[in-house]
């Protein structure tokens, strides 16, 4: 597509880059078919493709965002569907994150806007912080419908809902990670900010099905976020101070013991992390060590996919829906392997249908989209249904509590039941109908 | 440098802008009337970007009723509308002009009805061409016409541009497709035409609509025609040292009386392009290649085949491959299917869409080559070969605007040469504003007189479409 930028707008690194992007895109159209939010709204606005021609417009003319762009963006999931679609490699995720750092530039969001996307940026990334977040919400549930008719309400109402399917979750520890005896290999374990507080049995089951396999697993103390919240809250330069804390943390383990992978048990971090090496191309003494980084880093079943793994020693042959996180199919193009680790668990997979639509998680989406995010999830569920699963598997827990919030078969993450399959505890929400 | 003009816009129109939408509030969904400059502009273009109108605004209406309101007051007030599907024309169909209304069908997705013991549906005309398939797949059904953008497409924007496809070779265009549809003419009025059989009573009316660009009224709802699946399908690829010995292949299949189901084209070019996306195995040591693919049981596939393979040899064909399994099958035509936008990667095109006797495919390849090296640009060419549907991607640089000039003007002279060789100026995609100064060369005055008294019985004030189709000086003889 034809490009119009001014030599002076194209001596900047992220607009050479947008540019470069843009003269990809041939407005074909084809990822308006795969985009949710364009099936669901219609509207050319809706869709990756008129995003693309907004942000265009908007880089172009460097033009401060106007509400109309801003709430086209913020519509957009971030699913990465579109790119999976796109023949002509078009970089969708770059130039949107770029447009989203474009939007907190120039715009001032309205005050409860403001305030909310604050709060998450300034909350979930924090274990501690989080866990008491949650229990202000178990509290604040007898008012939610109430807070839902404030400016910005219907967003903390989402959250709340959303913080309810939390609740039979065990108390949080920090996971020590692993030794084994005459190591085969050694993995940094992601311990991820949100999921050491929601969701610490996933990682227990991950460390089990390592250190089985011969594989020492360390979690290093002073990891942090992986950066994917802020900056898909537009927050770039917390999201670069965020790769970078981390680049260090995990160079530090390369050198001291070596690392084989760092191995990533949510599918949401797994795409960001393995985009480090992009996000500080331009950070010259950051650029090289990001670059390793990114290449080191696997998905769990990608990683577990490699190994000779072990059979599993349980009799299990129950019909499980694979539901593929969009960061997994669409973000690391990972499809096959989750697959294939539970088919050879013994589990009967079934696909699907419109697999490629997003269960309207993504991210903090569920909490500042709610309309949209509920008729995904909606759709998801009616979709998963149809192929009458006794368990939902994903590998994201985003999607989780999204789908778990929707339905009432089980939910876990692919690893609980590939943990299980080999000797491992039944996963808790298994117990009430499986034990 | 761009070489097609638009008419001044009407001023009046555009001073009574306000007023206009203000009228529009009463007559669409809120949610489906877009105003502001920065939503308006996602609809400025189609998927021919080189051209670009802002529009006076955009309705997006959900029911026949509210199309039928939009037009009747559209029509009482003399403002123009440019109709829109998905906006994936090639040649500019749904580009805008700055005084009139776009009206886009894409709310109006909903399937009415399946019938598998009469086998047709009937859909919105905003239903995307694949999801017609998608439909009817668990019965084993499909929907025949099948353009490389079904992905995309809708169903109506189909029925203006009588696409085609891949699988047309043997089961005909959109017209061969399409039962009946409702339409919206300009004054509001609601018609139907056709029914839920094939060839109904009185004039073919229906035959008139298809392939009219949206100048005759906007279709809300189509029936169609659906087919049970053969029992197998095989793509088999077909490599060769030459294109000269590839389009002969495909003159002497088509010569032979053989139907198979698609024969698809592939240059060196399009192959290295497609490859590298789609990783469909697609032989990279050749010129050119064919793409075949025969149905119906394995006896029946193993006899086309054979027949097919000794035609092919006969032209030196060095690879002769069959697809092995559904995956393979699938990657080679998500290759073939996504050639266009995979040509984005290594190049701003202009798509050709010229139609050529089968018999004339070799000199027309050489001929294209030869156009092309003239204006100093380079081509891929991949198409629809059985169908002698052409489509040379002219390869060039967008923001190099000596270069648009160029690559236009190649594409004038292909297009030239596919109607001297007795061929037209229009496959499937349409004539848009692309090909309309073109017209010319495919008919004499006499014809083009006739075409127009049809479209000013439909639309006497010239308000669907207006600057598509017809040369500009050419309406007022009308």
């Amino acid at each position: 597509m034809q490009t119009n930028f001014s030599l002076t707008a194209l001596a900047d690194a992220h607009v050479s880059e947008s540019e470069k992007i843009l003269r990809a895109c041939v407005h074909c159209g084809f990822c308006t078919a795969t985009c949710p939010t364009y099936l669901l709204l219609a509207d050319e606005a809706d869709s990756p493709r008129g995003r693309i021609y907004l942000i265009k417009d908007m880089l172009e003319e460097e033009k401060p965002a106007t509400p109309q762009v801003v709430e086209h963006i913020d519509r957009c999931l971030t699913c990465l569907s579109c790119m999976t679609t796109c023949p002509s490699g078009v970089h969708y995720m770059h130039l949107v994150d770029h447009a989203r750092a474009h939007i907190a530039r120039t715009y001032t969001r309205p005050l409860p806007d403001r305030l909310l996307r604050g709060m998450l940026a300034k909350v979930l990334p924090f274990p501690g912080r989080l866990r008491l977040a949650l229990r202000v919400a178990t509290v604040s549930r007898p008012i939610r419908k109430w807070l839902a008719n404030l400016p910005g309400g219907a967003q903390l109402a989402a959250m709340i809902e959303l913080s309810s399917s939390f609740k039979r979750r065990r108390p949080t520890r920090r996971l020590p990670g692993a030794t084994v005896d005459r190591p085969r290999g050694r993995v940094a374990l992601l311990s991820g900010c949100a999921q050491q507080v929601l969701g610490q049995n996933i990682n227990e089951a991950a460390i089990r099905l390592l250190t089985r396999h011969g594989i020492e697993v360390v979690q290093p103390i002073d990891e942090g976020c992986c950066g994917a919240l802020v900056q898909h809250l537009g927050y770039e330069s917390r999201a670069l101070d965020a790769a970078r804390h981390n680049v260090d943390v995990w160079t530090r383990e390369i050198e001291n013991g070596g690392l084989d992978a760092i191995v990533v048990t949510t599918s949401g971090c797994g795409t960001v992390i393995k985009d480090y090496g992009f996000l500080l191309r331009n950070d010259n003494a950051y650029a090289q060590k990001a670059a390793r980084i990114s290449a080191l880093a696997r998905d769990i079943t990608e990683f577990l996919h490699e190994l000779p793994l072990q059979d599993g020693v349980r009799t299990t042959g129950q019909v499980v829906a694979y539901h593929s996180a969009c960061s997994m199919q669409h973000g690391q193009q990972v499809r096959d392997q989750p697959k294939s680790l539970l088919r050879r668990m013994g589990f009967v997979v079934r696909e699907v249908p419109e697999g490629h639509i997003c269960c309207g998680s993504a991210g903090t989406y569920n909490v500042l989209q709610p309309e949209i995010a509920n008729r995904l999830r909606a759709r998801k569920v009616t979709n998963i249904e149809k192929v009458k699963p006794q368990i939902i598997a994903s590998g994201n827990l985003g999607c989780i509590t999204q789908i778990g919030a929707g339905t009432g078969i089980p939910v876990v993450h692919t690893v609980e039941l590939v943990d299980w399959a080999m000797g491992g505890p039944l996963p808790d929400v298994l117990g009430r109908r499986l034990g | 440098m761009s070489k097609i003009r638009f008419t001044e816009p009407n001023r009046e129109i555009l001073a009574r802008r306000d007023s206009i939408i203000n009228d529009l509030t009463r007559l669409v969904d809120p949610a489906g009337l877009i105003t502001s400059t920065d939503e308006c502009r996602a609809y400025e273009t189609d998927a021919l970007t080189a051209y670009r109108k802002m529009p006076l605004a955009v309705v997006l209406p959900k029911t026949t009723e509210e199309v039928s309101a939009v037009l009747k007051y559209c029509h009482d007030t003399g403002v123009k509308v440019v109709p829109r599907g998905a906006g994936t024309s090639l040649a500019g169909g749904a580009i805008p002009s700055e005084d009139a209304v776009v009206l886009g069908l894409s709310k109006m997705n909903r399937v009415l009805a399946v019938n598998y013991d009469d086998r047709f549906i009937r859909v919105e005309a905003g239903v995307t061409n694949l999801s017609v398939t998608a439909v009817v797949a668990e019965n084993g059904f499909f929907y025949a016409p099948d353009p490389s953008s079904q992905l995309a497409c809708t169903i109506g924007g189909n029925i203006a541009n009588n696409s085609g496809g891949a699988h047309c070779l043997k089961y005909g265009v959109t017209t061969n497709n399409l039962l009946g549809v409702r339409m919206v003419l300009i004054d509001g009025s609601i018609i139907d035409l056709g029914g839920d059989y094939l060839d109904s009573a009185g004039l073919d009316l229906l035959g008139l609509v298809v392939g009219s660009e949206g100048q005759l009224g906007i279709v809300t709802e189509a029936t169609l025609r659906i087919l049970k699946s053969a029992e197998g399908a095989r793509p088999v690829l077909f490599g060769f040292p030459s294109c000269e010995g590839a389009g002969k292949a495909v003159a002497d299949v088509i010569a032979a009386g053989i139907i198979p189901v698609a024969i698809e084209y592939m240059d060196k070019a399009a192959i290295e392009i497609c490859e590298a996306f789609a990783k469909a195995g697609y032989p990279l040591d050749v010129e050119a290649l064919l793409i075949v693919e025969v149905e119906g049981s394995d006896a029946e596939m193993d006899a086309t085949l054979a027949d097919i393979t000794a035609i092919a040899r006969a032209n030196g064909a060095t690879t002769v491959r069959e697809s092995r399994s559904a995956i393979e099958t699938a990657a080679i035509w998500k290759g073939r299917k996504s050639a266009f936008g995979a040509t984005g990667r290594v190049a701003d095109y202009l798509c050709m869409d010229g139609t050529v006797p089968t018999g004339k495919l070799s000199y027309v390849l050489a001929e294209i080559s030869k156009i092309v090296q003239r204006h100093g640009l380079r081509v891929a060419n991949v198409f629809h070969a059985g169908d002698g549907n052409m489509h040379p991607l002219i390869l060039y640089n967008a923001n190099d605007p000596s270069q648009q000039s160029k690559a236009e003007a190649a594409g004038d002279d292909i297009l030239r040469l596919c109607v001297e060789v007795g061929g037209c100026l229009t496959g499937e995609h349409g004539v848009g504003i692309e090909k309309r100064d073109l017209m010319r060369c495919q008919f004499d005055d006499a014809d083009l007189v006739q075409q127009i008294r049809v479209r000013a019985a439909f639309d006497p004030r010239w308000l669907l479409n207006t600057d598509k189709v017809f040369p500009l000086d050419f309406r007022c003889q009308g």
